[in-house]
């Protein structure tokens, strides 16, 4: 582990401890996370729904000073077949990113790679 | 927080509902921020109602809250949809006070409430997002199409189902790239325009009446 205030943490979230969380604890402690300045990334992300909650949660978060709101990267759930529903096969959303946007910036993501750069000199207070 | 924090979602559903009845569609005009949403309701009432949305901005987060008119007739040939249009503020996952000084010459004060605000209609535009039929997706084609707040609409709508018709609005504009816009979202039917100029507002409309005017089993939740 990074020493807290010493360069910036990245951290990556196992599915299986994401699997642990229901939905709201899951939102909590990303939220938790990134308000002390640390990036996860998340090996399976959130569902559209947990999505557009934790924009929420980041809107009444924002404070002028100390937090400027969220960068999210991450990829939609892939699409089931008619026959992969009738068996009951759901996908998961795939990996996904996210930070405090004071240090981490979105450079540009496509279908295949998401491309993210850590804003420097940000992670020392 | 402002109204919101009064009431819970299922209320404000309910508030919605009232404001407008059962009766028609439900079209909201989403996106991120400065994208031209205003502009496109604004053209979109002009050439069928005579009306006006609201005001447009080269500032991001111009609108803070949602506004609607209800019963627009878009005629298209033969068929016809009747609609209730709703402009929503420009969704964000990060809003800095300090942009709107920098880059937009406001003072502190106004940049400060301006960000306020705009938390609040980020808020707003989400709660619609659940009392809507069907979305007009709106995305600046001179700009990377993958943001997340274009994914998280798309997902929120395709989870329950509901139609949506991406705008490629900025075609005017020289750096303008549909056709990054068509290969990022090849599920959904993408039409490039000029909310500006006009340019292709026709196919715009046939679109509109095609993919909103179809009944629909709305899955809710
Ligand atoms: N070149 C060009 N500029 C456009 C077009 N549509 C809108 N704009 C400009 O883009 C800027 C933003 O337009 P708005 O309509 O306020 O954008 P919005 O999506 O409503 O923005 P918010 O309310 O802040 O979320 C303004 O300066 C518009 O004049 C277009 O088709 N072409
Ligand atoms: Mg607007």
């Amino acid at each position: 582990m990074v020493k807290k205030d010493k360069g910036i943490s990245f951290n990556l979230i196992s599915r299986k401890k994401l699997n642990n969380f229901s939905s709201s604890e899951k939102l909590k402690y990303i939220m938790k996370e990134v308000r002390q300045g640390r990036i996860l990334v998340l090996e399976h992300g959130l569902t559209p729904t947990e999505q557009t909650a934790l924009i929420e949660n980041t809107m009444k978060e924002i404070d002028h000073d100390t937090f400027i709101g969220i960068e999210m990267g991450g990829y939609g759930e892939e699409k089931t077949s008619f026959f992969q529903r009738v068996f009951g096969v759901i996908k998961k959303p795939r990996m996904t990113v996210i930070g405090p946007a004071h240090l981490l910036k979105m450079v540009h993501k496509d279908h295949d790679k998401i491309e993210t750069t850590i804003i420097p000199g940000k992670g020392e207070n | 927080m402002g109204i919101f924090s009064r009431f819970k979602r299922g209320n404000f559903s309910r508030i919605i509902q009232k404001i407008f009845g059962k009766k028609h569609a439900k079209i909201g005009i989403y996106g991120p921020p400065n994208v031209g949403k205003t502009t496109l309701a604004n053209r979109i009432l002009r050439e069928w109602t005579g009306d006006i949305m609201g005001s447009v901005s080269d500032i991001p987060h111009e609108t803070r809250r949602a506004k609607w008119k209800t019963n627009i007739k878009i005629d298209n040939g033969g068929s016809s949809l009747v609609m209730d249009l709703v402009d929503t503020p420009g969704i964000a996952t990060k809003i800095d006070f300090k942009e709107f000084m920098n880059t937009y010459g406001l003072n502190k004060e106004e940049s400060r409430m301006r960000a306020k605000e705009a938390t609040e209609g980020v808020i707003e535009s989400i709660r619609w997002l659940e009392d809507i039929d069907g979305v007009v997706l709106v995305m600046d084609s001179t700009k990377d199409p993958f943001t997340q707040v274009n994914v998280t609409i798309i997902g929120n709508l395709e989870a329950r189902d509901l139609p949506i018709l991406i705008a490629a609005n900025k075609i005017d504009a020289d750096e303008a790239s549909p056709a990054t816009l068509k290969s990022a979202f090849p599920q959904h039917p993408v039409v490039p325009i000029s909310a500006l100029t006009g340019y292709n507002t026709e196919d715009l409309y046939t679109n509109m009446v095609k993919h909103f005017g179809k009944k629909r089993n709305k899955k809710r939740g």
